[in-house]
């Protein structure tokens, strides 16, 4: 019996010439990240564990990005974010993106590929729910705890549960009003919040392999949404450009064996998939936009690892451009360089800083996970009160965003732009079918 | 690991998320300072919505006010329990509340390793879907040799699935001591 992408790559980190899914194996780890809110507990663990004087097994493989709590006034984050400081300082490590200085970059998750940490064939665990978001570089990436990740500080393995593989196919290419949200959003609305737990979660087809990097990221980004402890996109020349552009640090890519099982597999033709919403309180309350077009909101959030990215603000800009926004709308890019890019980026000869400065959103002064986890409450975005909000974000439990009575609608980043100028939620064909006719005639 | 864990439930309904279990604004305590740490039990499923709390009524507060240490020995639970956010701070402010035992008809994924891994708690899983028969304030024996759960207030027993493939790492008490004896720790 073959083997698929996941089950190869766990098979070679444990040493073993094959596994199947429900084995229990130690692997080794290629990268541990860690962030401001789960790293002082890791590092309390660790040394516990460890000992005071304890080094960590491998300097090179230990990332540690501050994203969620940086710009506040809260005292006990700013402690946090000191704790970290003195164990990079302690242990000497070089991968430290310490806010304040020229290295902050922002969101975790897309700050790692960014700085060349997400190579195909890899194993990468970090202490954050959504470092699943790399298997769109067809590696092993997974959200784990503080105590695991203190056990991999000291010792370089984690055990691991062989998870079987359900494999999601796109035919066709994505239609120019979908997006990589809408895919995700449309299979987690199918399998359910815990439609895929315990088990990977493969992306293919020529719909997918068409897709950037940025919106492969995406894709990858909610299988934890739907349960799933990884996603994975088999890496091809768009994986290794972008890699390459990043790190010289040899990787090897693995792919599926012609005969490789699985544990399911859904085929959908791209084009009838329609501008989808999850409704509030659950990823999995699907409906489409253009359903929900009676929903009036109170504001729209683009922003987090999941819509934060050039790509998606390219998207809403494109809607955004020329109009005014009628809602309280919030612009919070993900990383320090996707901040850059707002003013480097054009459309149609303008930037995309500018086009949401025309349109009366208003853009975060820094980068970071800001209202996309709720936050301490002078948090930037954050819903204090009964909110209505349509969101790029991946989450929308009740209180994920800071009120537990605000009700928090995720969408693509065309349909939230859209919303945001009529101020209920739309379909974005609206705009976008005007915008072509324009440039038709 | 104790054999018998006994103690009043307190039911919840499906996709529990650690949002719920522990908002994310309390997450900057500290874990290792004994004081500030009991702040975790303190708002311990604070974020679940009040209709929601305590089912089948709602309305019961998990915590008294101003306090950390819960009468609820046992969540009862639906489907899901624990998904969303990696958070480790989840089991440890439902153990520091005074949680010994979960009860759900499943469970995400990393909340049931952290449980088991940090060994805060015993994540056990229904045979079959009956959480709806137990309300909260029932008084509730687990036994954990038999695979058993007695609501001692209604008179009923429910099967409990064996905890498998990581009744190693609770007999060993957390990951830490199964990894020295699986001889990769000293
Ligand atoms: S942007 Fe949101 S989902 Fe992404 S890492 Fe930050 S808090 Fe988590």
């Amino acid at each position: 019996m073959g083997m698929n992408m996941t089950e190869k790559i766990l098979a070679r980190h444990a040493g073993k010439v094959s596994v199947a899914p429900g084995e229990n194996i130690w692997v080794d780890v290629d990268v541990l990240m860690t962030h401001d809110v789960c790293g002082p507990g890791t590092i309390q663990i660790f040394h516990k564990q460890f000992g005071a004087a304890a080094r960590v097994w491998d300097r090179e493989k230990v990332v540690v990005i501050p994203d969620h709590y940086i710009f506040t006034k809260d005292l006990h984050a700013h402690r946090n974010l000191d704790l970290l400081r003195s164990f990079v300082t302690e242990q000497q490590l070089p991968y430290f993106y310490d806010v304040g200085t020229p290295k902050y970059k922002g969101v975790c998750h897309i700050a790692l590929p960014e700085e060349g940490h997400t190579r195909p064939g890899e194993v990468l665990f970090g202490t954050d729910s959504h470092t699943c978001t790399a298997g769109a570089f067809g590696e092993f990436a997974t959200g784990i705890g503080n105590t695991d990740a203190a056990l991999i500080m000291g010792i370089g393995k984690l055990w691991v549960k062989v998870p079987e593989t359900m494999r999601f196919v796109f035919e066709g290419p994505l239609p120019p009003y979908l997006m990589a949200k809408d895919l995700i959003l449309h299979i987690i609305g199918d399998i359910g919040v815990d439609g895929a737990t315990y088990r990977a979660m493969e992306f293919a087809g020529d719909g997918v392999m068409a897709l950037s990097i940025e919106e492969r990221m995406t894709l990858c980004n909610m299988v934890i949404e739907a349960g799933g402890k990884n996603g994975i996109i088999a890496p091809d020349e768009v994986t290794e450009a972008f890699v390459r552009s990043k790190t010289n640090r040899p990787y090897e890519v693995v792919a599926n064996d012609a005969d490789a099982r699985f544990h399911s597999l859904r085929v959908y033709q791209t084009k009838e998939i329609e501008p989808t919403v999850a409704k509030p309180h659950s990823p999995d309350n699907r409906d489409t936009a253009f359903r929900c077009r009676d929903v009036v909101v109170d504001r729209a959030y683009i922003g987090s690892c999941t819509g934060g990215k050039v790509t998606d603000f390219r998207a809403a800009a494109s809607i955004l451009k020329g109009k005014q926004v009628k809602v309280d709308t919030f612009v919070v890019p993900a990383t320090t360089e996707v901040a850059r890019a707002l003013a480097t980026e054009y459309l149609d000869g303008e930037s995309l800083q500018s086009i949401f400065e025309s349109a009366g959103a208003r853009i975060a002064e820094g980068a970071s996970c800001a209202a996309c986890l709720g936050g301490p409450s002078d948090t930037f975005g954050r819903l204090n009160k009964s909110e209505v909000c349509i969101s790029t974000t991946n989450r929308n439990f009740p209180g994920r965003m800071g009120s537990k009575s605000a009700q928090v609608y995720l969408a693509s980043p065309y349909t939230v732009a859209a919303s945001a100028v009529t101020g209920k939620i739309t379909d974005p064909r609206e705009f976008l079918a005007a915008r072509a006719d324009r440039r038709s005639c | 690991m104790r054999d018998v864990i006994r103690g009043k439930a307190y039911v919840l309904g499906h996709n529990i998320d650690t949002d719920q279990i522990i908002p994310a604004k309390h997450l900057v305590y500290s874990l290792a300072d004994p004081e500030e740490r009991k702040l975790y039990g303190t708002y311990a499923l604070s974020g679940v919505p009040d209709q929601a709390a305590g089912l089948p009524a709602g309305h019961v507060k998990f915590v008294p006010d101003g306090q950390h240490r819960s009468e609820f020995r046992v969540l009862v639970a639906g489907k899901n329990f624990g998904c969303g956010s990696s958070r480790e701070h989840a089991p440890v402010a439902l153990q520091i509340a005074g949680v010994e035992a979960v009860v759900a008809e499943s469970y995400a994924r990393i909340f049931y390793r952290n449980a088991v891994n940090g060994g805060f708690l015993l994540p056990f899983e229904l045979v079959e879907s009956v959480w709806q028969r137990v309300k909260t304030g029932d008084e509730l024996e687990i036994q954990v040799s038999t695979g058993t759960l007695r609501n001692l207030t209604a008179g009923e027993a429910y099967a409990l699935r064996s905890l498998g493939d990581v009744i190693g790492i609770l007999k060993a008490g957390d990951v830490f001591a199964y990894a020295k004896q699986s001889g990769l720790m000293k």
